[in-house]
């Protein structure tokens, strides 16, 4: 299936939209009415809901790293994030070899499940790249920094949607020793770089003391080569911003205070998060993609479903996970438009939307 | 009593200790204002000789002379009163690039104080098992502006101005060993000028 991929911004005049397509694909991250933190990891495989009836030709699980519409665009919006902070993308020096890893599990998936955009051909160390969306070729030796033009992890991710996170292995824990990170929501690279699992989640609320994170670890310590796992996170976004960077929080968190009755479906997002595991295979680290996508609150209501629960998970969030994911300030306009698409009635089970 | 009580756990701060002697070859102590009073409680402890072989770089910051003669009188094999830390830190560079192995690292004072001091040792190779850390004195805290990247050494209230970018910023409970230092935000992104007056919150 060709992918029609879309000139688009994520700033200024804010032009991001989803096709219907798009829409019907989204990941909607909530599989009952209500929400609490959860060590919700599952392998990432392609999924064929049993729960629905509804038949779905595509899901944003079927291939390794996803590829859609808002592709060039994305990678258009990073390069402006990197030319404005450098400091976006990083790498501690021990972390080249899990470039490399990442780079060569980046280029075979992509050349082989979209074989009409990408193309790899290897002939020993020597390998040559080509990205047709991009207009990307590139000749280069395996392992051979000189033969790129940025360093392994940073010229793949470059091409790639979705930030990522590298992440070193060592005294049973897990250490962020290397990133490319331009799409996320309200953390710092380049603070958080060199700390270890617990040490980077240090600001989330609540899970803590819940024994998320130590089950959490606990399942990624043990994640294998070829078994890759996967979960999803949200929160919410006034105005299609992908870089919500606290770097950056002085210059868009007044747009926070826009929301009006009359703007809010256009302008909130919800933003979900699939974020995913690979063990790595000479480094031995695993690699962390936060891939992030973004809906229009017009756009999720059109599923009677979604409009339904994302109302009630809202209602009912706890008051610290709402401070948390910057929903309080909008809290009760939220809910009132909300609530005109929420008449009660039950929902079914699973987060898919329901066959009309 | 300078012990201070620091606010309930931060997971990604460190947690500081009480100094105690322990057998090496060689005893480097890094401290600043009441962090004098952690050697010198730890000396109660200390066998016999153990200072000979000591080097202390203290800097006195507010406290003055308070706590230079009780130092002296431990009779360190070196001692060394500093104006400031920068003022110390070639001395403190040198010292760690000539350790040899089993050399023991002891920290008192102020975070700050000892967030830089630690960055210099692991940095120097010294295996953090090797390096001790006591809080005492101020819980002032040192702050990297994430908008500017400055850092505003002696923060004391919340919020404060950033002393590189001039923004106002609050301190996120939130700690980088790399940096030393806590993450400071600004407070009036979603609504300009709307900033809170600053409390006292690290004294």
């Amino acid at each position: 299936m060709a992918i029609a991929f879309k000139e688009e911004t994520f700033r200024d005049d804010f032009t991001f939209s989803n096709s219907p397509e798009a829409i019907r694909r989204f990941p909607f991250p909530f599989h009952e009415d209500s929400y609490m933190y959860s060590v919700n990891l599952e392998q990432h495989v392609p999924v064929r809901p049993e729960n629905t009836t509804r038949s779905l030709p595509d899901t944003v699980f079927d291939k390794t790293f996803d590829v859609d519409e808002h592709y060039v665009a994305e990678m258009k919006d990073r390069e402006l994030v990197l030319a404005e902070d450098p400091l976006r993308c990083q790498s501690l020096p021990h972390m080249t070899l899990a470039g490399w890893d990442l780079l060569e599990l980046i280029m075979t998936a992509k050349a082989a499940e979209y074989p009409d955009l990408f193309e790899l051909h290897r002939d020993g160390d020597h390998w040559h790249w080509i990205n047709r969306p991009l207009g990307i070729e590139q000749k280069f030796v395996f392992m051979d920094e000189t033969t790129l033009p940025y360093g392994p992890m940073e010229y793949i991710t470059r091409q790639t949607q979705g930030d990522f996170a590298l992440l070193d292995q060592r005294d049973d824990n897990l250490w962020m020793d290397a990133g490319m990170v331009t799409t996320q929501a309200d953390w710092s690279l380049d603070f958080d770089i060199g700390m270890n699992f617990f040490e980077w989640h240090a600001p989330v609320p609540k899970a803590h003391e819940m024994g998320i994170f130590v089950r959490a670890l606990k399942f990624l310590l043990n994640i294998r080569q070829g078994s890759p796992a996967r979960r999803l996170n949200w929160t919410l976004t006034v105005n299609p911003l992908l870089d919500t960077s606290p770097e950056n929080y002085h210059k868009w968190g007044v747009q926070r205070a826009t929301l009006t009755p009359e703007n809010l479906g256009q302008k909130l997002h919800l933003r979900v998060e699939l974020q995913t595991f690979f063990r790595l295979p000479r480094s031995n680290a695993l690699v962390f993609p936060i891939r992030c996508y973004m809906i229009s609150f017009q756009d999720l209501v059109t599923e009677p479903k979604w409009g339904r629960r994302m109302h009630r998970v809202i209602r009912d969030l706890p008051d610290e996970l709402a401070d948390y994911k910057g929903i309080t300030r909008n809290r009760e306009l939220i809910l009132d438009w909300l609530s005109h698409y929420d008449d009660g009635a039950p929902t079914s089970p699973g987060a898919w939307a329901d066959e009309r | 009593m300078s012990k201070s009580v620091l606010e309930p756990s931060i997971p990604s701060r460190p947690v500081y200790g009480e100094l105690a002697p322990r057998s090496g070859k060689a005893h480097l102590f890094i401290a600043d204002a009441e962090g004098a009073e952690a050697i010198l409680d730890m000396a109660k402890t200390a066998p016999d000789g153990f200072f000979a072989r000591a080097h202390i770089i203290y800097i006195p910051k507010a406290t003055g002379e308070r706590y230079l003669e009780r130092l002296e009188s431990l009779d360190p094999g070196q001692l060394y009163f500093g104006p400031s830390y920068e003022a110390a830190l070639p001395r403190l560079r040198r010292t760690l690039a000539d350790a040899h192995m089993g050399l023991q690292v002891y920290l008192a004072g102020t975070e700050g104080l000892m967030g830089r001091a630690m960055q210099e040792a692991t940095e120097a190779g010294i295996p953090h098992t090797a390096i001790q850390s006591e809080h005492r004195g101020s819980t002032a805290r040192r702050v990297q502006c994430v908008h500017c990247k400055g850092i505003t050494e002696e923060v004391t209230t919340d919020p404060f101005q950033c002393s590189h970018c001039g923004l106002h910023l609050f301190v996120r409970d939130h700690y980088s060993r790399r940096l030393a230092a806590f993450m400071g935000v600004c407070i009036d992104a979603e609504d300009p000028g709307d900033i809170p007056e600053p409390v006292e919150r690290f004294t």
